[in-house]
């Protein structure tokens, strides 16, 4: 039997149930392999305890002849972004360090009825808000991959970045710290981490899964979601993680559809659409080689290619970094030193004195960044040419989608216009930055489906990915093709353990 | 009939007073606008927040249907249009009462709006001189909490219990021109929001207040700038602070100065007001659609169960009362003017129609004079409200039954009414145990009318001479004699023929 560490969700559960090992078992074996894993600073908090505590629970319900739950014997990673009841919450900032929840956000808490155990609190850039990993007030994760070169020349040791928000989950999942883990998505938050791994993750539609006791980004585009190495772990964390929430006002009332047991990769009668502004001049041409094999995988799954197109594309990412400091700068005003969290209370101070030191303390410069950007676009004066104009574009951009999808099922693009890049390298220039989520933001923006699954190398041996954006609702398509992209492309390749 | 124009007497002329006020009212629910936490007034400090109020990370609002409820119900009773599309959205500003960092409130899309309250201006007869006062929107929005500054000699602490909870803006057009009407508008909206049960108006526990604005102009003229007073809690300051502000506006004017268009403070100590804060000052506030909740669509089976849970509405009820139960214009308007008073009168009025087995009509003057006369004068005496009254409306019923079957006289009414209240024995048993019902027995009368004729001959002689006066003397001494007991008719008849 190969490493418990290199085992699937799907593989933990079935073999925990077919007695090949103990839960018990498995958790010591992650919860090995993270803590040998300090190099990577995937995680802020890490809580071999609890995974124990749940495997503890899964063997002896076992032994007992319970009726197992979905997700027994299974050990995730949790973004530090979910509220996890008494165990330290921060997003990453110095605002929230030592903030210690009393509740469970809703996806958190199913996730533990559902049997799942938490190895710890991941790591993400500061709010969710980066690509790179490297705003995070706890140092930047690191990926497990490093650059080398197919023809057997020497590569460099550049720690390089596992992708954003998401990159303490994408991370830990490359480098078998934990098999599956919850991320985020804005507008690539799990999308683009995983191309840059060589994983898989899901946003679902918007509205799938609830944001209660997430830490709120941009209200109306956060979706969390599940990512793993394998499309079928993305569907069975998917499955737990989705459903109304009386709590969230914006959760969709609709039952959370059987997607690992109708998985297909067969497409036979499906049309693919490509849209055309995916392809821009000077896109990265290793990005569209396997662009390109992406379709051929698909056609050889039965599936139907047409050309279609988004033409409001170029306007998504403008749109998206209005809409989202906009609501930002709004969300992140609770951060106030009154309450709870950092206060910064120099002597003498008056309240407005307090809340520009704590803010001024406990914000990083991204973040800050961010709030002024969102500050500004809301301000009297300013409203109407951004946010009011942004919010039209907003429609015109889902209706692209609406348009585009009378002709398809679903689309195939790229994930990102590159592969991962080296920490520091863009960290100088916030619009390089904005522009990894060229291509993830659109779906975002329209309350899409969109997953991001590993295609192959490129030449310095970097994962690259594809993205499939669905129609609302309908995952399972989106999950369909992604698997049998997976099946097509058989990605095996995994970064050499140099931590 | 017109009203006489309220005109504030200038060295430059007259000035006409021209206000607006926004009323913000608690709506009347167990729970906050937002969140489960109760509501109740007067609770420890931070014992009614929850989660979601006081603003702790990804904590989400969820729209409480029975506010919603409460101010659709207040508009329609106010006929005002419901929008059955509305929005929330974030009033972005910091202070440490406002644990979001924002208000959750309506500027672009209000719940309720356009509509209008009739008020009246003669309280002797309502119906002589009214003003319609427009309303322009009602939205609903959140409240804010409450900072304490004197609990610490340098810090100041934050009580979170109202913070959520749900409050209407009732938003007037400025068309009230003096500190009569600002009063009567307020008091009828008051009324109203009673009536309806969405807001309890106690202005003196915070439930109600508003701000006031107010400008002067010289009459036909252009709107001059306004001001507004903010968090004026009575009518009768709403008054006050109207007639202050528009005389200190026209001393600046005529003074040569400008209005600046500020927000100010009222000081009922000193009976002024005092600049807060002034345009320049003003908070940009970031409005924008909350992204947390979806636009709130009402469909109509909501709008039609709204509608029919809506009470008769005060001026419905003052005009039944004149024209079906007969009573005068000032009782009506009396009677209805508070709804507890209206459900008090009306619950007399049906147990004394019970018991009398008489239409509700037949017994209404009767019971409003006795409610607004016995009833009223004894709360006063004892210093309590309808509310609290020893006598409710089942024992006055009984009471009122007694004299009108003719058990008892009026005056041993008064007598039996006094009795109840220091006891708490009902009228019924107070009579049959103090033997205070009436005699028609003219056998006794009789004898007691002789007795008072032959002690008082020299007054006999006098009637006979032509003093007619003196009838009523001979009817005083034959009731005392026969202790207040005696039928009132019967003593008549019978000194009548006695006198021949």
């Amino acid at each position: 039997m190969s490493e418990l560490t290199d085992l699937t969700v799907a593989e933990i559960r079935d073999g925990f149930r077919a007695g090949d090992f103990s839960a018990r078992e498995v958790a010591e074996a992650f919860n090995k392999n993270v803590a040998a894993a300090k190099a990577l600073n995937a995680f802020i908090v890490e809580t071999p305890e609890k995974a124990l505590e749940a495997a503890g629970a899964a063997d002896r319900a076992k032994a007992a002849g319970e009726a197992l739950k979905p997700l027994s014997g299974v050990p995730i990673g949790m973004k530090d972004l979910f509220c996890t009841e008494g165990v330290q919450t921060t997003a990453a900032s110095h605002m929230l360090e030592g903030f210690t929840p009393t509740y469970e956000s809703t996806v958190s808490g199913k996730l533990w009825a559902a049997g799942a155990g938490m190895l710890g609190k991941l790591n993400l850039d500061q709010f969710a808000m980066g690509s790179s990993n490297e705003t995070s007030y706890f140092g930047n994760v690191i990926s497990p991959w490093r650059r080398a070169r197919k023809d057997g020349g020497g590569g460099d040791n550049a720690a390089l970045a596992p992708g954003g928000s998401s990159g303490g989950s994408s991370s830990a999942i490359a480098a078998r710290l934990c098999p599956a883990a919850t991320g985020t998505d804005t507008g690539g938050s799990i999308r683009q981490p995983a191309a840059f791994t060589g994983i898989s993750g899901i946003k679902p539609t918007y509205g799938r899964c609830s944001r209660w006791g997430i830490v709120a980004f941009a209200s109306s585009l956060d979706q969390a979601g599940p990512m793993a190495r394998t499309v079928r772990d993305n569907a069975i964390l998917l499955e737990t993680m989705a459903g109304f929430d009386p709590k969230d006002s914006t959760s969709l009332d609709l039952a959370v559809p059987q997607w690992e047991a109708h998985l297909s990769s067969d497409l036979k009668g499906k049309k693919v659409g490509i849209p055309r502004e995916y392809r821009p001049d000077g896109l990265n041409a290793e990005i569209a080689a396997l662009w390109d094999r992406g379709i051929e995988w698909l056609k050889d799954a039965g599936a139907e290619v047409v050309d279609v197109s988004l033409p409001h594309t170029k306007y998504a990412l403008p749109t998206y970094y209005i809409i989202a400091p906009a609501e930002a700068s709004s969300n992140l005003a609770r951060y106030d030193g009154v309450r709870y969290g950092q206060r910064n209370l120099p002597d003498g101070a008056g309240l407005q004195d307090m809340y520009a030191a704590t803010r001024a303390l406990g914000f990083g410069p991204e973040v800050k960044r961010r709030i002024m950007i969102g500050t500004y676009v809301l301000s009297a004066g300013f409203y109407d040419a951004y946010y009011t104009q942004a919010q039209k574009v907003r429609a015109l951009i889902a209706r692209d989608f609406e348009q585009a999808f009378e002709k398809c099922d679903l689309l195939l693009t790229p994930t990102a216009p590159s592969a991962s890049f080296a920490l520091g390298e863009k960290q100088a220039d916030p619009l390089a930055m904005y522009l990894n989520d060229v291509f993830t933001v659109p779906a975002s923006l329209a309350g899409l489906p969109a997953m991001a699954v590993p295609g192959g190398l490129d030449a310095q041996g970097l994962p690259l990915g594809l993205q499939i954006i669905g129609k609302a609702l309908d995952e399972q398509t989106v999950l369909n093709a992604g698997l049998a992209i997976e099946e097509r492309a058989g990605f095996t390749a995994r970064p050499d353990k140099w931590w | 009939m017109t009203e006489t124009a309220y005109r504030i007497q200038g060295a430059t002329g007259e000035w006409e007073v021209v206000i607006g006020l926004e009323v913000h009212a608690q709506v009347t629910s167990e729970a906050k606008l937002f969140s489960g936490a109760a509501t109740a007034f007067g609770a420890e400090p931070n014992t009614q927040v929850s989660l979601v109020d006081a603003a702790m990370p990804g904590m989400l609002p969820v729209p409480n249907r029975e506010c919603i409820r409460q101010a659709v119900r207040t508009g329609m009773a106010i006929e005002a249009k419901i929008n059955k599309w509305s929005r929330f959205d974030r009033k972005n500003y910091f202070y440490a009462d406002l644990p979001q960092g924002y208000q959750i409130s309506q500027l672009y899309h209000p719940l309720v709006g356009e509509g209008a309250i009739e008020i009246s201006l003669d309280d002797k007869n309502p119906d002589a001189v009214t003003k319609r006062i427009g309303i322009e929107r009602i939205h609903v929005e959140q409240d804010a909490g409450k900072l304490m500054h004197d609990q610490h000699p340098t810090r100041s602490y934050v009580d979170l219990n109202r913070s959520g909870v749900a409050l209407m803006e009732i938003v007037s057009k400025p068309d009230m021109r003096s500190p009569a009407e600002a009063g009567a508008y307020l008091s009828k909206l008051r009324t109203i929001l009673r009536y309806v049960g969405s807001c309890d108006g106690n202005m003196d526990q915070g439930s109600m207040r508003a701000d006031v604005n107010v400008s002067v102009r010289k009459p036909g003229e252009e709107f001059g700038t306004r001001t507004e007073t903010k968090n004026v809690n009575s009518v009768r300051f709403v008054m006050a602070v109207v007639e202050h502000e528009a005389n200190r506006q026209v001393d600046v004017l005529e003074a040569g100065g400008k209005i600046v268009q500020e927000t100010r403070l009222y000081d009922p100590d000193r009976n002024e007001t005092r600049s807060m804060r002034s345009k320049e000052d003003a908070h940009d506030y970031r409005y924008f659609p909350d992204p947390d909740l979806l636009p709130l669509e009402l469909d109509d089976a909501f709008l039609e169960e709204c509608r029919q849970s809506l009470p008769e509405l005060p001026d419905a009820k003052r005009q039944r009362y004149e024209q079906d139960l007969g009573l005068s214009a000032y009782n009506a308007a009396t009677l209805t003017a508070d709804a507890d008073t209206a459900r008090w009168f009306e619950a007399l009025l049906a147990e004394g129609a019970r018991i009398q087995k008489k239409s509700e009509s037949e017994v209404a003057k009767a019971s409003a004079n006795w409610l607004l006369s016995e009833l009223y004068g004894a709360l006063n005496r004892l210093g309590k409200s309808l509310e609290s009254s020893p006598v409710g409306p089942e024992e006055g019923a009984e009471l009122l039954a007694l004299i009108a079957d003719g058990t008892i006289s009026g005056t041993i009414a008064k007598q039996v009414f006094e009795i109840m209240l220091e006891t708490g024995d009902r009228a019924p048993k107070i009579v049959e145990e103090k033997g205070l019902k009436q005699t028609s027995d003219t056998g006794a009368i009789e004898a007691a009318v002789a007795k008072v004729l032959a002690d008082n001959g020299d007054k006999v002689e006098q009637y006979k001479a032509g003093k007619e006066a003196l009838f009523g003397f001979f009817v005083g001494q034959t009731m005392k004699a026969m202790q207040g007991k005696a039928n009132p008719q019967v003593v008549n008849e019978l000194i009548k023929k006695a006198l021949g």
